[in-house]
């Protein structure tokens, strides 16, 4: 009589774990047990799987426990910017920047590959683009960044047929411009164009410019870089490049400020005052935050970039939407780096765990940045700076005093810029 | 060296009073009956702005260095080292002066209060 009975409530409460277990994420019942307890508090949907969203579902999962968090990612894999350029010089392989997602399915995050094509904030959900619909209590977009075309002539169709590159977003663009560099002849020129700050990775075009110029001085010796700069002067370490240039690239690396480009033509790049022809011709356009949070309306500072309050990364534009990231309108002196990013995400995370439980959020938030660049394949500049939230005027303000850059180019902290990649990329995906 | 020095202690006063001024501010809206309770995460959130290089929690790996299970007095008496230029650094001299010492106060009592994984 008994045992039957035992039996069926032991297989009801089965079932209930079970499915509270499907609910947080399937194969993940061992990672709930330690960081779960009792129902959700809420539900979160996190759109990009970059720097800032991935640590942002982890830090909600480690740090709130019962947050049900919902991953929404285009790719398969992480594939990161920084260090791509080692793989651009030839020093790196694709695999070597490229992450799985399992590590952040098993901490309880709901992963689905796909791309959210609307954000209803009245309704509070968004949409996919195979029509799928997931409702949340707090959104969080980390959509990086899109390009704007329009004004250099040519230059999108260009880029979409493959022809001219940007390779500033990680994946088969870095691929494809590592290719073009290895058919290079000997000889052979290519070109580079910044666009005006800001953009994403303020360091990242001046070292692609050294690990494109280290590749050729071995293999390529009479290969000329040539770096065509909107802005008026290196816009990140200035003196360590400048000094990179000329130590160890002098005669490959030819450097020209105040050149914004104008169009493009076949394989002629079009500025002010020259027309220049390039066997390999990789054209960085300017920025602006990413489609979806110009789709949501987010984008409400210069038309460019998402307004945040610091203290939460809520949008201004749409209550219960978290922007991270390059899309963001950055703070003084606050770089548009996959660091900054990760260091924003655990705001939010903070944030958003107070705001779902009805608590006060942190007053006095504090983010930090470290960039590492290579100017050869072993030896390293940084920059890095503190950020202390302002309550008066209501911003992160970098610390007197505090941050700076490397006294010069330096192999310790070429093993600490790897270091750098495999502790940060654990702590978003591990 | 004096320089840094002298501008991080007349920033000091600035933050806390602002910090302060916010607490209260921030609480207002949100939940008034504990406007006078520190943040029981401040700990937690401060630390996690180190763990992009020293990993989660403190756990490093590769040439950065673990921080997880250190005594708190070590890892305050190495950052003031950084601080002061007794201890030289590749990075670590300019960012410990970005944080007051109350911050490194309770960063320390947390990676203290972790578990080493090895």
């Amino acid at each position: 009589m008994k045992v039957p009975a035992m039996t069926n409530l032991h297989a009801l409460s089965r079932r209930r774990l079970l499915g509270a277990g499907a609910a947080l994420g399937g194969l993940a019942l061992a990672g709930c047990a330690s960081t779960a307890s009792g129902p959700s508090i809420g539900r979160v949907v996190v759109v990009g799987g970059g720097y800032g969203g991935t640590t942002a579902a982890r830090y909600l999962r480690m740090w709130g426990g019962n947050v049900d968090v919902t991953l929404v990612e285009r790719s398969a894999s992480f594939i990161s910017c920084p260090i791509s350029n080692l793989v651009v010089g030839g020093y790196k392989q694709m695999a070597d920047i490229t992450r799985s997602y399992d590590g952040l399915k098993a901490m309880g995050v709901k992963f689905i590959q796909g791309d959210v094509i609307a954000v209803d904030a009245a309704a509070k959900k968004v949409r996919l683009a195979d029509g799928k619909e997931l409702a949340y209590d707090r959104l969080i977009l980390s959509p990086g960044v899109d390009f704007m075309m329009d004004n250099i002539g040519g230059l999108k169709a260009a880029i979409d047929s493959g022809r001219v590159l940007h390779s500033w977003k990680a994946g088969p663009q870095t691929v494809a411009l590592r290719q073009q560099l290895e058919a290079i002849p000997d000889g052979g020129v290519y070109v580079m164009s910044i666009p005006r700050a800001p953009y994403r990775c303020p360091p990242g075009p001046y070292e692609r410019a050294c690990m494109v110029a280290s590749y050729f001085k071995t293999a390529k010796p009479r290969a000329k870089v040539l770096v065509f700069d909107a802005n008026p002067e290196i816009t990140s370490k200035k003196g360590l490049f400048e000094r990179a240039f000329k130590q160890h690239y002098d005669g490959i690396i030819d450097y020209k400020p105040n050149s914004e480009i104008r169009s493009v033509a076949g394989n002629v790049a079009r500025f002010e005052f020259e027309d220049v022809k390039a066997d390999v011709l990789n054209v960085i356009p300017p920025q602006r935050g990413g489609d979806i949070a110009r789709t949501a309306g987010l984008l409400n500072m210069n038309d460019r970039w998402v307004g945040v309050n610091w203290l939460t990364m809520e949008s201004t534009a749409a209550p219960g939407v978290h922007v991270l990231g390059d899309a963001t309108f950055s703070a003084p002196a606050m770089p548009k780096s996959g660091h900054m990013a990760n260091q924003q995400a655990k705001v939010a995370a903070a944030a958003i765990i107070n705001l779902l439980k009805g608590e006060a959020v942190n007053a006095t938030p504090v983010v930090m940045n470290t960039c590492y660049s290579f100017v050869t394949a072993k030896d390293v500049v940084h920059v890095a700076s503190v950020h202390q939230y302002d309550a008066v005027d209501k911003t992160f303000k970098t610390v007197p005093g505090s941050g700076g850059v490397s006294a010069a180019a330096n192999q310790i902290e070429g093993r600490y810029a790897l270091s750098w990649a495999d502790n940060i990329w654990d702590d978003m995906l591990a | 060296m004096q320089q840094p020095e002298t501008s991080l202690t007349s920033f000091r006063p600035t933050f806390v009073a602002q910090a302060l001024g916010l607490a209260f501010a921030g609480a207002a809206c949100a939940l008034p009956a504990h406007a006078q309770t520190p943040d029981p995460n401040l700990a937690r959130n401060l630390a996690a702005t180190c763990a992009n290089c020293h990993g989660t929690n403190g756990n490093a790996r590769g040439d950065m260095k673990s921080i997880a299970g250190m005594p708190a007095d070590k890892l305050i008496a190495m950052i003031e080292d950084y601080k002061n230029g007794n201890q030289p650094a590749t990075i670590m001299h300019q960012i410990s002066k970005g944080y007051t010492p109350e911050q490194i106060k309770l960063i320390a009592g947390y990676f203290a209060a972790q578990k080493p994984k090895k």
